[in-house]
Formats: C-alpha cells, structure tokens, sequence
C-alpha cells in the first residue's frame, strides 16, 4: 500500500476533499496509479492469505481422507442453525462493507459511517454466536486436550459404530479430537482476522468522521473491504467443511 | 470519480441475495444423502459463492490484469499445494517396491 494513506501530505482535501482535485502521493503520477498500486499490494497479501489458510485448509482434507468416520461424526455435534446464521451475518456484513465504499464513490459521507457502524454491529454479532458456540464445546468436553478443567470426551453416538472394541474406541476418540483441533485452529484463526478487521474499520470510522475519504480517495476503504470479503470468503468455505460434514451422518 | 462507473446499490443487493440463496442451497443438499457427491455439491456452491464474492464484492471484474492474475495465481498455488499432497496421499500405498533379493 502506499506510504501511510491516510495521512493527506498536501493540505488537499482535509475535513473536506470535495473542494479541490487530489493529488497522489509524491511517488504516484495519477489517482488511479495510486489506487492500482493499492490494489494490487493488498492482493498480494490476501495471496500469503490463501497459503496460510490453505495450509490448514491441507491439513483438514488429509485428516478427513484418513478418518472420514470420525470426522463426520465429531461433525455432527456442531450446531448447523447457528453456523448457518453465522453465514448469513457475514455475507450481511459484506454487503453494508460494499456499501460503505459504494457511499464513499458517491461522496455520501455519512452513509459510509452508516455502513461501517453496520459492518461493525454484523462482525460482533458473528463474534458473540461464535463465543456461544464455543462455550458449548467447553461444556461439551469437546475441546481437545487434557490440561483443561474441561478434558477432552467424545462419546459414540452412531449404533455402526459403537459395537466396535475398545482399542478401536479409544482410536475413535483421538481422531475425532483431531477434527475438533482443526474446526478450534481454524474457526479461531478466522475469527482473530475478524478482530483485526473491527479494530481497522474503527479507524476507518474515525477516518471518515474526519472527512478523509471521498469519491476521488477512498482507498484505504476499498482495501478493507477486500479484507473483510476474504474473510468471508474463508468462512464461506470453513461452514460446509466443518459443519455440515456430518450432516447426514445419521 | 473513478473511470468506471458506480455499481449500482441494486446489483450489490441481488449478489447477497445470490449468496443468502447459496447458503440455504448448501445446508439442504447436505442433509440429502448422495454419498460422495455430497462433498462435489458442497464444494461447488461454495466456489461459486466464493467467485460471487470475488467478482463483485472484491470488484475483480473492475480490476486490472495484473491484478486479476495475482489473485488467480493465489488460488492457483492453493489447488497445486492440496492437489499434489492428495496425489501423493492417495498413490503412496499403491506402489509396491520389489524385495531385497528377488
């Protein structure tokens, strides 16, 4: 991205850029420059986005090729309504974050704080149905390991598989805290870029209380945005892959 | 004003409409058995809702190409990483070396 955007080096456009044209930053010849360079700086990122995500994304395929059993089942003790909400809050969220920026091409300042506060609400309402099903894994004795106050317990649940032996059973056990490894790893992972998503659309909010964005700069807006859609994108994938594994399991 | 148009709010409302749809879509086909098809419909929907997302919301079809080339390559990278790890997953145990000695 380009040198501290936000900041208006020229005196140009501060409380208020409607009045004059904007200059780029002194190493850009044009806006558009700019704002391409922008562009493609945050693209490159999101790319070291998809391998890291990808990487855990690896992991789940190879695990669940190995334990398909287990995994459904531990799958099934997800709670599908509310991930499913979660998917919908989300996407919710992703358009008041294009509408945001659509505000801002539009110089409607205060639409764009509208939609951030709304971005905003939507992203703490994904966190609170995540901290809720979280504490249902805790109470659950779903959470892998063993230092907890909370040990790691799945009981069998499929009639097919109960009758199988206890070393098999014990076997059972340790794949299926495998698969809720990966849905903690992953689903915290996702979940901390929402945090840093909020703790960024909250300096935008002041940014844009302050005038800073109009429909000639908008991009630290826009870059946001192509965050927050990543992360949408993520989850768009995490939700059939680690809730509705074992949606049919029984 | 940039050099291209302001997408209108109609176009954004019919992509999340498209994408709310996709959901209910992909919550219903899972509680539908079809065996192994069941990961093909799962990961289709979720590829298309992801290309709506891409498409629209990260306004790749505004984009340049270099840009457009840079995201592609990401996603590129990711089917080769899982691609080739699954490759040598499955034909690991198929390969039967000859014994010492014969």
């Amino acid at each position: 991205m380009a040198s501290s955007p936000l900041v208006d080096r020229h005196g140009h456009g501060v409380g208020g850029g409607h009045h004059g044209r904007r200059h780029p930053a002194h190493q850009f010849d044009t806006m558009e420059q700019q704002k391409e360079s922008s562009t493609l700086g945050m693209w490159l990122f999101l790319v070291t986005e998809i391998m890291f995500f990808g990487g855990l994304f690896t992991t789940y395929v190879v695990y669940r090729t190995m334990y398909p059993a287990a995994f459904a089942a531990a799958s099934s003790t997800l709670n599908v309504p509310l991930g499913a909400l979660n998917t919908a809050v989300l996407i919710c969220s992703s358009l008041t974050m294009a509408l945001a920026i659509r505000s801002a091409q539009v110089n409607w300042r205060k639409g764009t704080m509208i939609f951030l506060v709304l971005t905003m609400v939507l992203g703490g309402v994904f966190l609170g149905v995540k901290a809720v099903e979280y504490h249902d894994k805790f109470v659950e004795h779903h959470v892998p390991g063993h230092s907890l106050n909370t040990p790691f317990n799945f009981v069998l649940e499929n009639a097919h598989e109960a009758g199988t032996m206890q070393a098999a059973d014990a076997d059972y056990r340790r794949h299926a805290e495998i698969f809720f490894s990966l849905y903690f790893i992953m689903t915290g992972i996702h979940a901390t870029h929402m945090i840093i998503g909020l703790g960024i659309l909250a300096v935008l909010l002041f940014y844009s209380w302050r005038g800073k964005f109009d429909s000639e700069y908008y991009n630290p807006l826009e870059m946001t945005g192509l965050y927050w859609h990543f992360v949408d994108i993520v989850w768009i994938f995490l939700f059939p892959l680690l809730y509705l594994l074992g949606a049919n399991a029984h | 004003m940039s050099e291209h148009t302001v997408t209108p709010v109609s176009t954004y409302v019919f992509v999340f409409l498209a994408l709310l749809v996709g959901t209910g879509l992909t919550v219903f086909a899972a509680r539908v058995d079809l065996g192994w098809a069941n990961n093909i419909v799962a990961m289709t929907i979720a590829v298309i809702k992801a290309t709506l997302v891409l498409y629209f919301f990260m306004e790749l079809r505004h984009s340049t190409r270099m840009t457009a080339i840079t995201a592609a390559a990401g996603f590129f990278w990711l089917v080769l990483m899982i691609g080739m790890i699954m490759m040598d997953f499955w034909s690991r145990h198929s390969i039967v070396l000859p014994v010492e000695g014969k």
